[in-house]
């Protein structure tokens, strides 16, 4: 059928609905909802981890291969530093330019290393906000119970504490920069509502906050002149042969060469998993969003959290084609804009948690409720118009512009259409455990921002993940200058690969599965 | 299966009559589908890419194109991921220009809107061609932006250039040799560091952490079991 005629339940049912109001799910209807629909309870998806800190717990089989998985590095590369340094920060997004700074401050010789450019991250892309509380009416306490709430009661307290007391001094750190946060009439910061906060929270720069961030800290850490490697990838940390590490084998992209930094701290921030297109989702990922940080930390003995939880944000975009996998982002549902079903009705609070609503559309589309594509997807729709109807005309556009821009390529004008969408693997819940400073188990070893975990327990709150980078990058920088500075650069060796290699024989687990895995391999050959 | 869902399904072009179209890649053919994006008609011609790839969300600005379509001498400009091939396009990706990017201490400025000239001394040469805002796939109105950091309007550049992803396609086509792009991101965050009011709220609150105003709360929640906390989340509305 043609798309515009299937819309047209979408614009008769409008009137109707906006006078609905839906009830957020009492906890056991939500508990019964997800149980059933969220693909975190697929159990064929998962399966238990061999070997290793984890041995026993179930994560994904995607990710679970991966952390077994091999060495690219040969073990009797000459370990020969070509570079030394204080902190060697693995990561160009958010987290990894954070922690730079933050370290670079502290007078810590600081290297930043990244597989792509500096700033191809998924922060870049973040554009629902960055929740602080800093109204009146909200307080830390208050986030850090709705964010408590939001992630199933599983999250570390004081990870949580610290993110959560440490946001306004943050926002203040951005604005020095030159960050240009949406105000109030009298100057104050302007805040939104979240989807699963009971405050309005979220600091904005229009729908381009993870965009502004990135472009000012990114301007930053050249203004710093950072030493900065890109298309270097991490590919094994280096330890002293006690378990502390020591620095890591970083793989030139261009030639292959292996290039050896001796550290005195290393900082992972690595990101996220989604390009491993877990239980065959498409994602709203990066390119090299491939958890390099997990394979590389567990390998030298680091405990991981949580890692068998993901985010599947809502509306991934189904329709067209060619924007499959890409965000629309909840500042549509923050503004009131309904999710709808083939049958013209609404199904759920649009601004419950993320994993709720991601349950609730997966129900709709399992029950026959969805509107399929011809390639074979299945989605609901999201009423963007509405928004035109409830705000006045030019409201979408106005708000949404990057959004607007996004469709319009493809002919499709989302202030008078609706559009269709699907959950899309969006975030790591968990990740490498951490403490307050961010230090893994290992010792000298830092980890921040999506890679680590905890903080966010088994759901994250939209909002938290570009506090969560910011407060954790800047501890994580500030804590692993401190131990530079008092530290000595110890011997660097490759011991903990071979004791994992041992490990892997012991358990009959020997993998031929390269990792960290670095890009997913989309190029066809033939 | 319910009746909604057989009946409930879009028909797409591309996929009721899969079709291939020719396009060619620096130069050479390639039989890709059509409608995939610039990026994916690489994979499928079997390129892998690593400069000139990022967020694959039209955001990070690592896939700046130039592309030509079907008999249309004009060149253009997009996002390799945000952008649909059709049948006799010729693309090729723009690798990054060597543009020079001043180095300055923006919390340390004195006088930044004079800076500029000292900073980035060939902005004011601009000749007007226009060429900036016709290679900008965001739609900057550029030249404009451009004037408006000479003149002062910071505020006004920082609105304009909310949408930039740091592409750098503006930059090799200006014959003054601006880097565009960077004038305006010096100027947005000049005008944010120091012309955007200190809110007040903030300054409070943080003053108020500092002063302890939550410490009874923290005590009270830190001590919660969980069947406390629950209760307490339940609450939230």
């Amino acid at each position: 059928m043609d798309i515009h005629k299937l819309q047209e339940i979408v614009h008769k049912t409008r009137d109707a609905r906006r006078k609905q109001t839906l009830p957020k799910y009492a906890p056991a209807e939500r508990d019964t909802l997800i149980k059933k629909h969220h693909p975190d309870f697929r159990e064929s998806a998962y399966r238990p981890i061999t070997f290793g800190p984890n041995a026993g717990e179930k994560t994904v089989r995607e990710l679970a291969s991966l952390l077994e998985g091999n060495s690219v590095v040969p073990m009797d590369l000459d370990l020969t530093p070509q570079y030394t340094c204080d902190v060697l920060v693995v990561g160009g997004g958010g987290a990894g330019c954070a922690a730079a700074l933050h370290a670079h401050a502290q007078g810590a010789k600081v290297m930043l290393a990244t597989k792509l450019r500096l700033g191809d991250s998924n922060t870049v892309m973040a554009q629902g906000g960055m929740q602080i509380a800093v109204t009146n009416e909200d307080s830390p306490v208050t986030h850090f119970l709705d964010t408590l709430k939001g992630g199933h009661m599983k999250n570390d307290h004081d990870l949580l504490k610290v993110m959560v007391e440490e946001g306004p001094a943050i926002a203040k750190w951005l604005l020095s920069l030159g960050v240009l946060f949406d105000r109030d009439a009298d100057g104050n910061l302007h805040v939104k509502k979240g989807g699963g906060s009971s405050k309005p929270r979220l600091l904005t720069a229009s729908d381009y906050t993870g965009l502004e961030i990135m472009r000012v800290l990114k301007d930053e850490v050249l203004n710093q002149k950072i030493q900065l490697l890109e298309f270097s990838a991490a590919v094994e940390l280096l330890s002293d042969g006690k378990g502390t590490c020591t620095g890591a084998v970083l793989r030139d992209l261009d030639n292959k060469r292996f290039l050896v930094v001796a550290a005195r701290t290393v900082i992972l921030a690595t990101g996220g998993i989604g390009r491993l297109h877990i239980q065959g989702f498409p994602t709203s990922n990066h390119f090299g969003a491939t958890g390099d940080g997990l394979a590389m930390s567990y390998r030298m003995g680091a405990r991981l959290m949580h890692i068998d939880t993901f985010q599947y944000h809502p509306s991934g975009a189904v329709y067209p084609e060619q924007l499959i996998g890409a965000l629309v982002t909840e500042g549509i549902r923050s503004e009131g804009g309904h999710l709808v079903n083939a049958k013209g009705e609404r199904f759920v609070n649009e601004l419950d948690t993320r994993d709720v609503v991601s349950s609730s559309i997966i129900r709709e589309c399992e029950e026959g409720r969805g509107i399929r594509t011809m390639s074979g997807r299945i989605g609901v729709w999201l009423d963007t118009p509405l928004l035109e109807a409830e705000q006045g005309e030019g409201t979408v556009n106005k708000h949404f512009p990057a959004m607007v821009r996004q469709y319009e390529r493809f002919g499709i004008n989302i202030a008078k259409d609706p559009v269709l969408i699907y959950p899309t693997l969006h975030y790591q819940n968990g990740g490498v455990k951490i403490d307050t400073h961010g230090e893994s188990d290992v010792k000298n070893l830092f980890v921040a921002g999506e890679a680590s975990g905890g903080l966010h327990g088994r759901n994250r709150l939209m909002g938290n993940s570009l506090l969560d980078l910011m407060v954790y990058g800047k501890r994580s920088g500030l804590m692993a200058a401190a131990r530079a500075k008092s530290g000595s650069q110890g011997r660097l060796t490759l011991e903990h690969v071979n004791k994992f290699k041992d490990e892997a024989r012991k358990h009959h687990a020997s993998s031929d599965v390269i990792s960290p895995m670095l890009f997913p391999a989309y190029a066809k050959k033939e | 299966m319910a009746d909604t869902d057989t009946q409930n399904v879009i028909d797409q072009e591309e996929v009721l009559r899969p079709k291939m179209v020719t396009v060619e890649i620096a130069g050479k053919k390639y039989e890709v589908p059509e409608g995939v994006t610039v990026i994916k008609a690489l994979w499928y011609a079997g390129q892998e890419v690593i400069r000139g790839i990022g967020c694959l969300g039209g955001f990070c600005g690592a896939c700046a194109t130039y592309y030509r379509t079907k008999d249309d001498p004009k060149v253009r400009t997009c996002l390799a991921c945000q952008t649909a091939v059709q049948d006799g396009m010729t693309f090729t990706m723009v690798p990054p220009f060597p543009a020079r990017k001043a180095i300055y201490n923006m919390v340390e400025l004195k006088d930044p809107k004079q800076d500029l000239f000292t900073l980035y001394p060939e902005a004011p040469l601009c000749r007007n061609c226009n060429a900036c805002t016709e290679a900008c796939p965001q739609k900057i109105d550029v030249r404009e932006g451009v004037w408006k950091a000479v003149f002062g309007d910071f505020k006004s550049v920082s609105e304009m250039f909310m949408d930039c992803v740091m592409c750098g396609l503006c930059v090799p086509v200006c014959i003054a040799d601006i880097a565009p792009n960077l004038v305006a991101l010096y100027a947005s965050r000049v005008q944010g560091a120091h012309f955007t009011e200190k809110p007040e709220r903030l300054e409070h609150r943080i003053k108020e952490i500092a002063d302890g105003k939550y410490k009874d709360e923290w005590a009270r929640v830190m001590k919660m079991n969980e069947q406390e906390l629950a209760k307490v989340c339940a609450e939230l509305k």
